[in-house]
């Protein structure tokens, strides 16, 4: 079933056009009513005018989360605050929280694109949803609430955590599907196992799940043990908050509702604007949204969007699941490489110690990457060719996960250096001036 | 008849071999045979000591990553085709050799090698079946 079949299905010429009057207008507003936009307008000597056609976007200031920061906590609202109707923020784990506020329509568009992402997975008015996303500042849990509230659905509105109660909860209501993020779904099914409840053989038939990142393993594990498709949400409080993009029944990416968030995706260190296809940063302006226009918002959100009709039916562009944050990209041999998919790798062979750095160095006019790995006792045999043959898999472990060849260099435990706060895994050591 | 033998994991690093000797130099144990194995990133040391389980508590207090395995010790006489005799038993009962290491016991005029395989115990019956002298342990670490 697709929700909204005249948006979801338009032409992409109709949908452009749309883009189009509708970005002209969200300009407009910003300008007038944003004092933060209207001074970044006047440096750069822009006009709302001069944006003509969807290329013109690119004339358009980026947003970052530092702008959102500075003018904490109602900088970026554009109506007076009585039409602000509510408030959440981001979690402010790296500084201030960035505030985020709805007008009543804001929270209509809220509500239809997370309807929309509902129905993509299968969600239709008989459904139990057991929203186990939290309901507070977090935008997880209400995004969820007012989708599946317009669907017509039935919502328990859970939140996080009572896991044991969330089993019995499932078995008693009969629940149909669930909403969590990947870490916790594991978590719910190690506890279900506990307390003897089967999902598999329960009336459970989707499982919507996002707010963090996650690899194609996990999925599948938790596929397998809920007994049910898992299907990616995807969305951030300075945009909106889940429901930007969801997944389809195809699960090979998350339809973007381009009709109300616009996609680019931009090269993270010049801030080119990148292809269909390209892997780069997503930049999302919002296209709608009345109580806070954000213009192109640099999400740090690593993917890329196709344009490729899908099987689904639906025209709307698709991007990839996010597989890293910009803040730790690393380009080598003009591959995008995070520290991330290398620490993957590892963590599939066991025996591996989780201390390992990269050093990227370009002796010869290319680059080469190394990465050193502690030993362990369980990695350690006395015997050359097994050592030559463990450092050979983790080499071609880590060139499956980034498609590069790289130089596996064990090293003696406990001799890379240890931090007390982040952990500082790269070590770029190419002179590139 | 089983010798125990302790094996480092060392990075191909200048003054790492000095580290572990130094290690097991402060701790008073005597090495009675040694070997290197070298890949051009790193190498393995492999040592016969008296106090096996004490040396390999001692390094890796001192962070290196040790492994315990178990050589057996032959006696040859130190004259031309002493070592190639036994190399010609296992050939004949087909005993692949991981590695083995020679050193000369000087009081007695007698080169000893300490060989690894995968089946120590189908070693140690070929070298019994061919009258090979095997070394034992209290022997070896008293030398």
């Amino acid at each position: 079933m697709i929700w909204n079949e005249e948006v979801e299905c338009m032409s992409r010429e109709d949908l452009e056009e749309l883009q189009l009057k509708k970005l002209q207008d969200i300009v407009h507003r910003a300008y007038k009513n944003v004092p933060y936009y209207k001074q970044k307008f006047q440096e750069m000597n822009l006009t709302p005018e001069d944006i003509q056609s969807l290329e013109d976007i690119k004339k358009l200031p980026f947003t970052t989360k530092d702008d959102l920061r500075q003018v904490y906590p109602f900088g970026m609202f554009a109506v007076p605050g009585k039409e602000i109707i509510e408030i959440h923020t981001s979690s402010g784990t790296t500084g201030k929280p960035v505030v985020s506020g709805y007008t009543r329509k804001d929270l209509e568009i809220w509500s239809e694109v997370m309807a929309r992402g509902l129905t993509m997975m299968g969600v239709n008015e008989e459904d139990i949803i057991q929203n186990t996303h939290g309901y507070g500042l977090f935008t997880g849990g209400f995004g969820v609430h007012y989708g599946a509230q317009k669907i017509g659905a039935t919502v328990i509105p859970i939140s996080t955590g009572q896991t044991r109660r969330q089993i019995e909860i499932m078995e008693d209501f009969g629940t149909t599907i669930m909403i969590f993020t990947p870490s916790y779904g594991l978590y719910l099914s190690e506890v279900a196992e506990e307390e003897g409840f089967d999902a598999k053989t329960s009336p459970l038939k989707a499982i919507g799940f996002g707010a963090e990142m996650w690899t194609g393993e996990m999925r599948n594990e938790i596929e397998k043990r809920f007994g049910a498709n898992a299907f990616n949400i995807y969305g951030l409080t300075e945009i909106m908050g889940p429901g930007v993009a969801v997944e389809c029944q195809k699960q090979q990416g998350l339809h973007i509702f381009e009709d109300h968030f616009f996609p680019e995706i931009i090269d993270p260190t010049t801030t080119e604007k990148l292809g269909e296809g390209d892997t780069g940063e997503l930049v999302l302006t919002t296209l709608s949204r009345d109580g806070m226009p954000i213009l192109r918002f640099r999400t740090k959100d690593i993917t890329a969007l196709r344009y490729d009709p899908c099987d689904c039916g639906r025209n709307l562009a698709k991007m990839d699941r996010i597989t890293g944050r910009s803040d730790d990209m690393l380009k080598v041999r003009g591959v995008a490489v995070f520290p991330s998919q290398i620490e993957k790798a590892l963590l599939k062979i066991d025996g591996v110690e989780p201390h390992y750095q990269i050093i990227v160095t370009r002796p010869n006019r290319l680059d080469e990457l190394e990465v050193q790995v502690e030993t362990s006792e369980e990695l350690f045999s006395d015997e050359i060719k097994e050592m030559v043959a463990i450092k050979n898999k983790i080499e071609s472990y880590i060139e499956n996960e980034i498609g590069l060849r790289v130089h596996v260099n064990l090293v003696e435990p406990k001799s890379l250096p240890r931090s007390e706060g982040k952990a500082v895994r790269v070590f770029d050591k190419r002179d590139l001036h | 008849m089983k010798i125990k033998q302790i094996s480092i994991f060392l990075e191909n690093k200048k003054g790492r071999l000095w580290k572990a000797l130094n290690t097991l130099a402060e701790g008073g144990i005597n090495i009675r045979a040694l070997s290197i194995a070298d890949t051009s990133e790193f190498g393995i040391l492999r040592l016969i000591v008296p106090e096996p389980d004490r040396a390999k508590k001692l390094l890796e207090e001192n962070n290196f990553v040790v492994k315990t395995k178990d050589v057996v010790a032959v006696e040859l006489s130190d004259q031309p085709g002493g070592l190639a005799s036994v190399l010609k038993m296992l050939n004949d009962s087909d005993i692949n050799l991981e590695y083995l290491y020679a050193f000369v016991h000087e009081k007695k005029d007698k080169a000893i090698v300490l060989l690894r395989t995968d089946n120590l115990d189908k070693l140690i019956d070929v070298l019994n079946q061919g009258k090979a002298t095997m070394v034992p342990s209290s022997e070896v670490y008293a030398l």
